[in-house]
């Protein structure tokens, strides 16, 4: 789950990472309140999950209470890539003498923390790794024992910081892993932290991922997920607990197993098809789940086809048909479908539908075939 | 021979009491798997029928002297079982569990890897099935006979179609092992290719990858320098878009790391082939398997 940059630096703030104040607002009315009680100047910044905000004209700074409203009128509402801004930031404006970049990143790869750090702040790192390599420090922890305070002067020095910052660094990095460790993040970035013209440290920035898998020991983060940005059919989908992802194709997807779903997408598209969503229904799945998730691809007015790809494990096959059956009974649907159905219980699933004879239901018995037959019908 | 599983697994699993682990474990016992023992903390000195049940993996071990652990328990008891099974002297920990916190994972891997008698399978992974020897796990083992191409991968529906590929082209399998598809898993391919290129029974060996990290790029290269043995590969995830999680946990393209197309890439460039499809992998077997004979 991501958090917007304002939910990432209260989260950054709880564990001592030094932030700007600031308060978040909903409406230009809020957002002037705000602006009027940080005082002037101050930062009014679009709260979006993309980035290239400031590009986009999503973060102005405001020098008295006339420009806080047109930012905020301007800001508000404003679509950045796609996203709708509904909430800015207003933030105290910060003096800026230097800008870094530091980051935590859980390494699959290493199997442990990974952290980063760069002078080179305030712009694009992933460029800056590519021309620069030297310019990115990095340095891997044991998670067992913890990040230490000769990590932080390792980090500090061998980026070449300022020398009389290279304590409050320290600090800073010691308590953003902190708050890595402790909100079991899968990443923490902040690009730019800054150097204040009093030679402050501060994170300007927040970009903060955490683990799905984890938030039932985080009811407070679980709260913060950003349903608004949500897309309404995979709104749906969660709170029906499917996995599910939309994609832009006509073909809607139903499957068994993240893998397969996977594989049949891409077989899907070697048909010359093209999906319009992923959807795991998972393992065990039952009649009422099949019936659940045949309403949340059709709530998609794009699909054309739908595809059932069950190569049954866990998932009885006879369960899935029922399923179909189901939903046939209960939402009519209007598309052809192309069910593919092996594995457990399949005899007995095959018959099931071959009895019901569900009109436009279509059998295959292989995922090469079922691809073809669900592509010719999906137009 | 087969590999990890066999006649000498005795297993004790952890969470045998509740509804899926009660069930898994008795198709696992009926399919001839050696199940010595289970634990339910709390639930000792009942039984599963017939299995005894003990209070901790200790007990398990020394009253019925458990080898391997199957973990069925819900995800946030499951990293401290798996640390429990390693602390009672397991050396073979499979666990099926689906959706343990990353960092629990994390703290597990780093402890696991001071113990250097101790392998992890899993976790979010469907066991590991050796026809004929032992299923440990939900895989489904009427599909798989005996035989001799290994398959390891990151998913399990999809090796149940890659395995039924494989049996319709005539394929046994020494064993299947599903490493799972998070972002830590506590073996790698390399670790399952590695047992496979050892293994005398394997003759071929089959890999089913998919996106998300670097783990199929590290076993090309991995291959190239030490397996002897074909391996054949195949990448699920082509047409998944950036920056979207396609339901494993670790499956998720971030920026230009981690996609099919690198994946293949690197695998062909060290000398695997790659099938298109799960039904090319089987004829691209069948086609080494065929060379295999006349050479």
């Amino acid at each position: 789950m991501d958090l917007l940059e304002y939910q990432g630096k209260q989260l950054f703030a709880r564990h001592g990472v030094p932030v700007p104040s600031g308060s978040p607002a909903t409406t230009v009315e809020e957002a002037v309140k705000a602006a009027d009680e940080i005082g002037y100047p101050c930062v009014v910044k679009a709260q979006v999950q993309i980035g290239g905000r400031g590009k986009a004209g999503g973060i102005k700074v405001a020098k008295d209470r006339q420009e806080a409203e047109t930012h905020s009128k301007a800001i508000l509402g404003m679509d950045i890539k796609g996203h709708t801004v509904h909430e800015v930031w207003i933030e105290a404006a910060s003096d800026i003498a230097a800008e870094y970049y530091a980051s935590i990143v859980f390494d699959r790869s290493a199997k442990r923390p990974l952290v980063m750090l760069s002078t080179q702040g305030g712009m694009d790192i992933e460029e800056v790794a590519e021309n620069d390599p030297d310019a990115l420090v990095r340095l891997h922890v044991d998670p067992l024992l913890g990040f230490q305070d000769f990590h932080a002067r390792r980090l500090a020095f061998e980026a070449g910081v300022d020398a009389d910052v290279v304590r409050p660094l320290g600090a800073l990095l010691t308590k953003l892993y902190d708050a890595f460790i402790k909100e079991e993040a899968m990443l923490v970035e902040v690009n730019p932290l800054i150097v204040t013209a009093d030679r402050q440290v501060a994170a300007l920035d927040a970009k903060v991922t955490l683990d799905d898998n984890s938030l039932f020991r985080h009811p407070d983060n679980a709260s913060l997920r950003n349903v608004a940005a949500e897309d309404e059919q995979e709104q749906m989908a969660r709170e029906r607990g499917l996995t599910f992802v939309k994609l832009d194709g006509n073909v809607g997807i139903l499957g068994n197993g993240a893998g397969l779903v996977m594989s049949t997408l891409d077989v899907v598209a070697q048909a010359g098809g093209s999906a319009a969503n992923f959807l795991d229904a998972g393992g065990g799945s039952k009649a009422e789940a099949i019936t659940s998730a045949v309403e949340v691809i059709l709530s998609n007015p794009n699909v054309t086809a739908v595809l059932f790809n069950i190569f049954g494990g866990i998932t009885r096959c006879d369960e899935v048909a029922r399923g179909l059956i189901e939903a046939f009974d209960q939402i009519k649907p209007t598309v052809p479908f192309v069910v593919r159905l092996d594995g457990t219980n399949d005899v007995e699933g095959r018959k099931l539908l071959a009895d019901a004879n569900l009109p436009n239901v279509h059998t295959e018995s292989t995922m090469l075939g079922a691809a073809k037959k669900v592509v010719e019908l999906a137009g | 021979m087969a590999i990890l599983v066999n006649n000498d697994t005795k297993l004790c699993v952890s969470g045998i009491t509740g509804r899926e682990g009660t069930f898994h474990t008795l198709n696992n016992k009926n399919y001839g798997t050696n199940v010595v023992s289970g634990v339910t903390p709390g639930k000792g000195g009942q039984d599963v029928e017939g299995i005894p049940v003990f209070n901790t993996f200790h007990d398990a071990v020394e009253k019925t002297g458990a080898n391997t652990a199957m973990i069925f328990v819900p995800p946030r008891f499951a990293a401290d079982s798996i640390l429990e099974a390693e602390d009672a002297g397991i050396s073979l920990i499979i666990a099926i569990t689906e959706g343990i916190p990353a960092h629990d994972e994390l703290r597990v891997y780093n402890h696991l890897a001071t113990n250097p008698n101790v392998r992890l399978v899993g976790p979010n992974c469907p066991g590991i099935l050796s026809p004929g020897k032992a299923n440990v796990g939900i895989i489904p083992a009427s599909f798989f006979s005996e035989g001799n191409v290994g398959v390891v991968s990151r998913s399990g529906t999809l090796t149940y179609q890659i395995g039924n590929e494989l049996a319709q082209a005539g394929f046994g399998n020494s064993s299947i092992v599903g490493i799972g598809g998070d972002p830590v898993p506590g073996s790698s391919f390399i670790d399952i290719i590695a047992e496979f290129e050892a293994d005398p029974e394997t003759e071929l060996i089959v890999m089913a990858g998919e996106i998300g990290g670097s783990a199929e790029e590290e076993a090309a290269e991995f291959i190239n320098a030490n397996v002897t043995k074909p391996v054949v590969a195949y990448i699920a995830g082509f047409t998944a878009p950036p920056g979207k999680t396609m339901g494993h946990a670790g499956a998720i393209v971030s920026g230009s790391a981690g996609t099919a197309k690198a994946k293949q890439e690197a695998l062909e460039a060290n000398g695997v082939r790659v099938g298109r499809t799960p039904t090319e992998v089987a004829q691209i077997a069948a086609e080494i398997a065929g060379s295999l004979k006349t050479a």
